[in-house]
């Protein structure tokens, strides 16, 4: 299998499905003469022309409120935000507009709509600009929230984002565009809404997704060579949460960790944690502990942001933690 | 405009008024619940309006949304099934008063955030330019609508994009309690579309035939020029902002003399006026229109609730 990085991923993904149907159109700042901030969309204006590869002026409700209404008339638009932290000038329409209108209308038209969002911290941008609140959008029903954290499900998740009927936020991770890993030759798709172990292990369940499944994997190695096998199971999709392979791990290894970059309260390690205490409690050898963001606005200094942010010594500290 | 057509708006403004007299009613004997916002008195404006539109144009509008669904082709039937949340409405009865919506009648809501609409029928527009069609999507706020920053993001990209959307300013004085000059910087609302550097016009909107006439041009020059169009249309609401409204902000003899420029009034002077028609044709227009809504009534309160499966109805598509 060819070794690609998660920009060539997304990029791929985009780039198939816009070959494959051309109702598919990109908007957002800068995607287009520009090649895309994080250059996802690099050579892509050239490719498919203006008219598909939208640049916007910068104003969120209108790339975002367009994009809705472009659904509602049958395209599918993916719609880019620079950063998940200008999401929120758009919060009306990823929130109470998206996931609201084909429940609120009786079912009369769909919202083929996919809203990319580069999220996280760790590149010392400040506290505005460094943000993972996607434990705010997994909130809402009618939105679908997913957040890969290998390139493979990237690339296939995001050909099923573009082809789901629903409205999905899309989040990346900043610091992640250069990670590389193995994905299929040619066409494949990944189903959304599905969780994924991505190590087996016998010992404790990390429960994570995104950039947490970076850092977890990491710890998994040092573990490893002090005889702790961890099973990691990356949820992949936030909303709908797919418990199954979480709870399945669990019900084995008796005690987890939840891991994840945003903050702890009330965040997706919460309704993590809640889950496995209500669907098999008869199971907890140990209290389940949560790996997170401190709760601060993350500062721009270099040494405070990653004291702030989760780091690869919490996680194997918390492995330890649980199996006391 | 042909004799008939224009017996037919008659009857589309006072098939509004009535449903809504009639609305009231129910929604004070506690069938109807949530806000309900009254468009009497504004009639003029959305009946001139949506007749001047060809099928395929979309019509987006706000919660006070009633007389749109009318005008768009929506049965008295299931605006009042919608009103009263049964399974008959166009929404099987889960978007209610302000949520009005028939795709199958090119009417795409009825949305009540204030403005909140306007980047998304700067998206419909999106949608037939991608498409290459030249419809255009006639979309309708309050002037209380303008002075939130939607209205400017989606102005701004309607121009810049060449999209063809007739943005339809129905100015009825007030936003809730507010009068325009005390929440807006400009009281002639037309001028906000100067600064878009978009062509613009001011109708009197309790004229139905000076409305028509004016949205015709106006949809004519967004077709034909792939441009969007501010239309400001004057009205006055007679009945308060939502049904729980004291009117503490106007005093009745404003009301009063709006009242006396009544749309439909206006326009059965005209039309015996001009001999269009005569007072018993007019007469008969308004016996059916009572007989319609009467039968409508007993078919929305006839019409069963949703089931309990309607719940997890509808959530996702797929």
């Amino acid at each position: 299998m060819p070794k690609i990085t998660m920009r060539e991923a997304i990029s791929q993904a985009l780039m198939e499905e816009m070959d494959r149907d051309p109702t598919v159109f990109i908007m957002g700042e800068e995607v287009g003469v520009w090649g895309g901030t994080y250059a996802v969309t690099k050579g892509f204006y050239d490719k498919y022309g203006a008219m598909r590869v939208k640049d916007t002026p910068i104003a969120e409700n209108a790339i975002i409120g367009g994009a809705i209404g472009a659904a509602m008339v049958g395209q599918r638009p993916v719609a880019e935000l620079m950063t998940i932290n200008f999401g929120f000038s758009a919060m009306d329409y990823i929130v109470n507009q998206a996931p609201k209108l084909h429940y609120m209308f009786g079912g009369q038209f769909t919202l083929p709509l996919v809203i990319r969002a580069v999220g996280g911290g760790g590149r010392q941008l400040g506290a505005t600009h460094s943000q993972t609140p996607d434990a705010v959008f997994a909130h809402f029903p009618g939105l679908k929230v997913v957040s890969p954290g290998t390139p493979e499900d990237a690339k296939g998740l995001l050909k099923s984002a573009i082809r789901s009927n629903d409205p999905i936020l899309f989040i990346e991770h900043a610091t992640m565009y250069q990670v590389r890993g193995e994905v299929p030759e040619g066409e494949y798709t990944i189903p959304i809404g599905k969780s994924k172990v991505q190590r087996a292990g016998k010992d404790v369940t990390i429960v994570t997704y995104c950039k947490g499944l970076e850092l977890s994997m990491k710890a998994t190695e040092e573990l490893s060579k002090e005889g702790i096998e961890v099973e990691v199971v990356d949820l992949r999709t936030l909303r709908p949460l797919d418990m199954e392979p979480v709870l399945e791990s669990f019900k084995k290894t008796n005690r987890a960790v939840v891991v994840e970059e945003g903050w702890k309260s009330y965040g997706v390690g919460s309704e993590i944690v809640s889950r496995i205490y209500e669907e098999a409690f008869d199971y907890v050898d140990a209290p389940i502990i949560r790996v997170a963001q401190k709760e601060v606005p993350l500062p721009y200094n270099r040494t405070l942001e990653q004291a702030a942010l989760p780091q690869v010594a919490d996680i194997t500290a918390a492995v330890k933690e649980v199996l006391k | 405009m042909k004799k008939e057509q224009q017996l037919d708006l008659y009857y589309q403004m006072v098939l509004i008024r009535r449903l809504e007299e009639r609305g009231a009613e129910l929604y004070q004997q506690g069938k109807i619940g949530g806000f309900m916002h009254l468009y009497i008195g504004q009639e003029a404006v959305s009946t001139g309006l949506i007749a001047a539109r060809e099928a395929r144009d979309r019509v987006i509008t706000a919660y006070r949304d009633h007389g749109v669904a009318l005008n768009c082709g929506v049965s008295a039937n299931e605006v009042i099934a919608e009103l009263l949340g049964k399974t008959t409405g166009m929404s099987k009865g889960k978007g209610g008063s302000m949520h009005m919506a028939d795709t199958s009648k090119n009417l795409w809501g009825g949305h009540a955030i204030v403005g909140g609409h306007l980047p998304i029928a700067a998206g419909l527009a999106i949608g037939d330019q991608y498409a290459g069609n030249d419809n255009v999507t006639i979309c309708m706020f309050g002037e209380g609508a303008t002075n939130i920053g939607y209205f400017h993001e989606a102005l701004n990209i309607a121009k810049t994009w060449n999209l063809r959307v007739l943005w339809v300013c129905e100015n009825n004085q007030y936003g809730m309690g507010t009068t325009v000059e005390r929440a807006s910087a400009v009281t002639d609302i037309r001028q906000k579309a100067e600064g878009y550097g978009m062509k613009n016009g001011q109708v009197d909107g309790m004229d139905v035939m000076k409305v028509y006439d004016a949205a015709q041009d106006a949809l004519e020059f967004v077709r034909k020029n792939s441009q969007p169009f501010l239309l400001e249309i004057d009205t006055y609401r007679f009945r308060g902002h939502s049904m729980g409204d004291p009117e503490r902000y106007r005093k009745q003899e404003e009301v009063k003399k709006w009242q006396e420029n009544d749309p439909i009034g206006i326009f059965n002077k005209q039309l015996l006026e001009k001999k269009v028609a005569t007072k018993k044709v007019l007469d008969e227009i308004e016996a059916r229109v009572e007989e319609e809504i009467a039968k409508a009534v007993e078919f929305a309160e006839a019409s069963p609730e949703p089931a309990m499966e309607e719940l997890y109805t509808d959530i996702y598509a797929d």
